[in-house]
């Protein structure tokens, strides 16, 4: 056999390893040097600016009775949040969980931050999507899980004991893409429920069809296809969007329905054009570049990358944009005094001069019986019921800062009644 | 040659822009911090990547550890015992290494995850370490067909046992062949994603074992380059560049604690 | 003839046991049983919609999993597995001749001092993760087929029917194009490796009998080679049909079957990838989905099978003269 000299190849390799370590040090200090001039802050909105968001209220006599009884629920919930928060934890808790990844950022910021509170108390969540929040829970290997769409009720019926709250709420945005048309982002075209529901069976094919023309004179649509872009993977935004769709559109209930995921006719209609991006980022991505694509994303995302936002007409005939503060008034006036028995609640095309129609609340899953879970501690159900009392409450102040909208007091009222049911083999765990 | 050379080159493309981007992206998420502090929630500042290297090199180490030998005993196998049994296994490994990575995770979960109730950076290993073992056997079984058989008779005829000439003989003569197929293979696995979604999950803290879920690079990228914030994604990016480094970093070590180049046999 | 010696030699070996037989053949059971664990996983899983559907799952090309009325899901298999199949022969189209280019590059005609360079930056290329390829995808490669490749080939080709209709940039060309880029370092090293090992003897008869360098590699080295050769393209198929994150941020996303490479489609992976998260509790639907991965297996074994039939025809010709 062969071989280089020992003297070569040794020098080859010190060579690299050099090389490799220099590269590294590079990084590390230009990364360092650059990075101390951008950091990103994230403001945490103080409650005051919260409260002042939910009582702006619009002239709708059911806001009266809501304030009066969220007073009388606000005096004795007092005293419960004072007790809550003082308990401490006593023994270290592991908890894991899975779920949608729409709410990840918001209750990750929350898990950490009660990490920071009380450091016995580690809860880790992780995104796979909601159906994987109910597969998980169901299969009881997680300890909660968290779904965008409300479970239905085969899906309740498959894990008994298992209850569900809404935790925060986003809203669904159009956006589309037609500056090489002449038309840039900035500009704000107006969509009502059937021209959407049109676009997406591929009845409507083109931007100058006329019912476009007739929602938005004076805009110089083009005469160019439509490219429908929607969702291929399983997701919450879609359920909202479909969910919308269906409630308004009695065609669109007929041939599609609404779901986490349905079949767009858009993809086979002849003539039509349509594509599925995985993903909010996915959809975003095939928006930005097709010209001439229309497609509907997570507000998040709308804000986050400013992409070109439509104008939705809601139920009191308005062209309202989706915002914080619309979506959060879409949520006041929808909800009205929610059940707790049964927290699952659709707030598309919700009443409300200002509300935004396409908004959806997200659910935490859990067992009402913590011990039904196996691996379950009294401690770590006493530090679950802890947790999620904390969210819904102090929590909610890092929602608007991540784009997230803070729930309204009633549910928030809801969420109470149902988290002081929660127990471990009948013995409750709140306070 | 020419179109050789062209091969070459076109396939140094993609590679340039990838790494442009990669660096471009992800220097500016780059600093102290960023190897020392834990996941922070995605669209939050600060925070870095440390749990996410922990569990991407403790399930790799895993995987290697149960893959690596397993492998190369049974690349040996079908070496040494050629025949029918030997060529059915063959076949049925060349087609686990088609399997998508998403089905791998799915069935370590089915047998594992969902009996035991619990997510952990174990099954996780595992799971990498079913993808793992074919591709060693197959690349093993390949570099050691190409020995001549001059050598392999070489050794018998000096009265050398079949183990030891395996061993000492056959296995140094295809030693780069072997190191080669170990490389490739652990790069791919310590690319995956999808199947530690369903065995690992993913963790926000460091693990106090390997029975707990785990983070992995992968898995933190996705995630991060998929949400809304820019701040996230160039946190992204700095992740993959560093899983980049971490990669090449394996292969380094394995070529160099092989001591070799690929070698020109006579 | 057998002396003395070899006869009490072999006498010895026969009566002690063969150890190394004993621990190799165990560990080699782990292959079968990981492909026991997967198929019985997958086809326990699959049963409800083995019964739901038959054979008809094969041949029908809707996927309506939740219908509007709340009926049964109607589900089909032939657009993912038409898309799996048609991209990864575009990927091995292109993967192929280059890798085969790159290795004889590495092994014959690089200079010694750029040979280990050369290998290194290619292994690079698979140190890159999937989902750093399906970012990089999303973010570059789809906005540059949409705005020059696609056009490109409509305005040359047009007139073929896979180069028609309307360009966007996320289609089977795209998708066929990044697992190409993914599986050449795997096809290249396998192929480098094995084009090395070609003993030199082969290589100086041909120089002796006045071949040029070209002509040694086309007639010496790949026939030797050509087994290994054939390996590492079943290797680098394995990966690319297997291939989920990055196939499914570039692919479109769409059930349906058109000639058209530019038109979203779909493949198994990227349906079952977007898919297997959101369907809780929906039985035959679950069971689709693990049927589609029992499929995507079917396809893998035939595709090697293939692989199997050319390296025995290979030999058989006497093309190669080396032990199997």
């Amino acid at each position: 056999m062969i071989h280089m000299s020992n003297t070569n190849k040794n020098s080859k390799r010190n060579i690299a390893i050099v090389a490799l370590v220099i590269v590294i040090t590079a990084a590390v200090a230009g990364g360092y040097y650059f990075s101390t001039s951008s950091s990103s802050s994230t403001q945490t909105t103080s409650m005051q600016e919260i409260s002042s968001m939910m009582s702006e209220t619009s002239p709708m006599t059911t806001e009266q009775s809501m304030m009066t009884s969220e007073t009388m629920t606000s005096q004795t919930m007092i005293s419960m949040t004072s007790s809550v928060a003082a308990w401490q934890p006593t023994s270290s808790v592991q908890v894991i969980a899975a779920g949608a990844t729409f709410p990840q950022p918001l209750i990750q910021k929350w898990t950490v931050t009660y990490n920071q509170i009380y450091p016995d108390v580690t809860i880790s969540y992780s995104g796979i999507g909601s159906g994987g929040g109910i597969q998980q829970i169901t299969a009881k290997v997680v300890d909660f899980g968290a779904s965008d769409a409300p479970l239905s009720n085969a899906q309740l019926a498959a894990a008994p004991g298992l209850t569900l709250f809404p935790e925060t709420l986003g809203g669904v945005a159009i956006t589309y893409n037609l500056a090489t048309y002449g038309i840039p982002n900035n500009t704000t075209l107006r969509f009502t429920s059937s021209v959407i529901a049109g676009i997406y069976m591929g009845v409507i094919q083109k931007w100058n069809d006329p019912a476009l023309v007739a929602l938005n004179p004076g805009i110089p649509l083009p005469d160019a296809h439509i490219t429908a872009v929607h969702r291929s993977d399983g997701s919450g935004t879609t359920f909202a969007f479909t969910n919308f769709l269906s409630v308004t559109d009695p065609n669109w209930a007929a041939q599609v329905g609404y779901s986490t995921s349905v079949t767009w006719p858009v993809d086979t209609a002849p003539g039509a054009l349509g594509v599925g991006g995985k993903g909010n980022p996915g959809v975003a991505g095939a928006v930005k570049n097709t010209n001439g694509a229309i497609g509907y994303v997570d507000l998040i995302y709308a804000i986050e990358n400013n992409l070109g936002v439509g104008a939705v007409e809601n139920a009191a005939g308005n062209w309202i944009v989706p915002s914080i503060q619309t979506v959060l008034w879409a949520a006041q006036n929808a909800t009205g005094t929610p059940n707790p028995a049964d927290l699952r609640l659709h707030i598309v095309n919700a009443q409300g001069p200002q509300s935004y129609p396409i908004a959806t609340y997200t659910y935490l899953l859990v067992y009402r019986d913590l011990s039904l879970n196996p691996g379950t501690t009294l401690a770590k159900a006493q530090a679950m019921a802890h947790f999620f009392w904390w969210a819904i409450h102090d929590g909610q102040q890092y929602a608007p800062a991540l784009d997230y909208v803070p729930l309204p007091a009633n549910v928030v009222a809801a969420d109470e009644q149902l988290l002081l049911t929660l127990n471990y083999a009948g013995t409750p765990l709140l306070p | 040659m020419v179109l050789a050379t062209l091969a070459f080159l076109i396939a140094l493309v993609p590679l340039l822009s990838i790494l442009y981007q990669t660096i471009a992206n992800g220097y500016s998420a780059l600093n102290i911090d960023f190897f020392t502090q834990i996941t922070p929630p995605i669209g939050g500042a600060g925070g870095g990547i440390i749990n996410a290297i922990e569990g991407s090199l403790v399930m790799v180490g895993i995987a290697s550890l149960i893959g690596i030998p397993i492998g190369l005993f049974t690349g040996a196998y079908l070496y040494e015992y050629p025949g029918r049994l030997a060529n059915n296994l063959r076949l049925v490994g060349e087609v686990l290494t088609g399997v998508p990575s998403i089905v791998t995770g799915i069935v370590v979960y089915v047998v594992i995850v969902a009996t035991l109730h619990h997510f952990s950076a174990l099954s996780g290993g595992i799971a990498l370490s079913f993808m793992m073992i074919p591709i060693v056997a197959i690349s093993t079984h390949e570099s050691l067909k190409l020995v001549p058989s001059s050598i392999k008779e070489g050794g018998l005829a000096l009265g050398v046992s079949r183990p030891k000439t395996l061993i000492y003989i056959l296995v140094s003569t295809a030693k780069s062949g072997i190191v080669t197929g170990i490389a490739i293979s652990v790069a791919r696995i310590m690319g995956e994603t999808a199947p530690l979604l369903f065995t690992a999950l993913g963790n926000q803290f460091m693990m106090n074992s390997i029975y707990d879920p785990a983070e992995s690079m992968t898995v933190l990228i996705y995630d991060y380059g998929t949400s809304p914030y820019p701040t996230a994604h160039a946190f992204a990016w700095g992740a993959a560049l560093i899983l980049l480094l971490l990669v090449l970093g394996l292969n380094m070590v394995v070529r160099v604690a092989s001591r070799l180049k690929p070698t020109t046999p006579i | 003839m057998q002396t003395q010696v070899e006869n009490t030699r072999a006498r010895q070996r026969a009566r002690r046991p063969d150890f190394l037989h004993t621990i190799l053949i165990v560990t080699a059971f782990a292959i079968p049983v990981i492909a026991t664990l997967c198929l019985y996983a997958l086809i326990n899983g699959s049963l409800d919609s083995l019964q739901a559907f038959g054979f008809g799952f094969l041949t029908s090309s809707q996927w309506i999993p939740n219908p509007p009325n709340g009926g049964p899901p109607i589900l089909g298999a032939l657009p993912a597995m038409y898309g799996s199949v048609v991209t990864t022969a575009i990927a091995l189209l292109f993967a192929v001749p280059i890798s085969l280019g790159i290795a004889l590059f590495q092994s014959e005609l690089a200079p010694r001092k750029l040979r280990l360079p050369s290998i290194f930056l290619v292994e690079l290329l698979a140190a890159v993760p999937s989902v750093v390829y399906g970012l990089w995808g999303i973010l570059f490669l789809v906005p540059f087929m949409s705005n020059y490749v696609d056009p490109g080939l409509l305005g040359s080709l047009g007139f073929l029917p896979i180069f028609q209709g309307e360009t966007n940039g996320l289609g089977m060309l795209t998708a066929g194009v990044i697992l190409a880029i993914m599986i050449i370092p795997y096809g290249a090293a396998v192929m480098r490796e094995v084009v090395t090992a070609v003993p030199r003897a082969q290589r100086e008869a041909c120089i002796a009998l006045g071949g040029t360098k070209w002509e040694t590699m086309r007639m010496a080295v790949i026939p030797y080679a050509s087994t290994g050769i054939i390996a590492a393209v079943v290797l680098a198929m394995g990966r690319a049909i297997g291939e989920t994150m990055a196939v499914t941020m570039v692919i479109g996303n769409v059930a349906r079957i058109t000639p058209s490479l530019f038109v979203p489609a779909e493949t198994i992976p990227s349906v079952i990838a977007n898919e297997f998260t959101e369907v809780a509790g929906n039985g035959v639907y679950l069971a689709a989905l693990f049927e589609l991965a029992l499929i995507l297996f079917a396809i893998a074994f035939v595709m090697n099978l293939i692989g199997r039939l050319l390296i025995t025809r290979l030999a058989f010709h006497g093309k190669v003269s080396h032990n199997v």
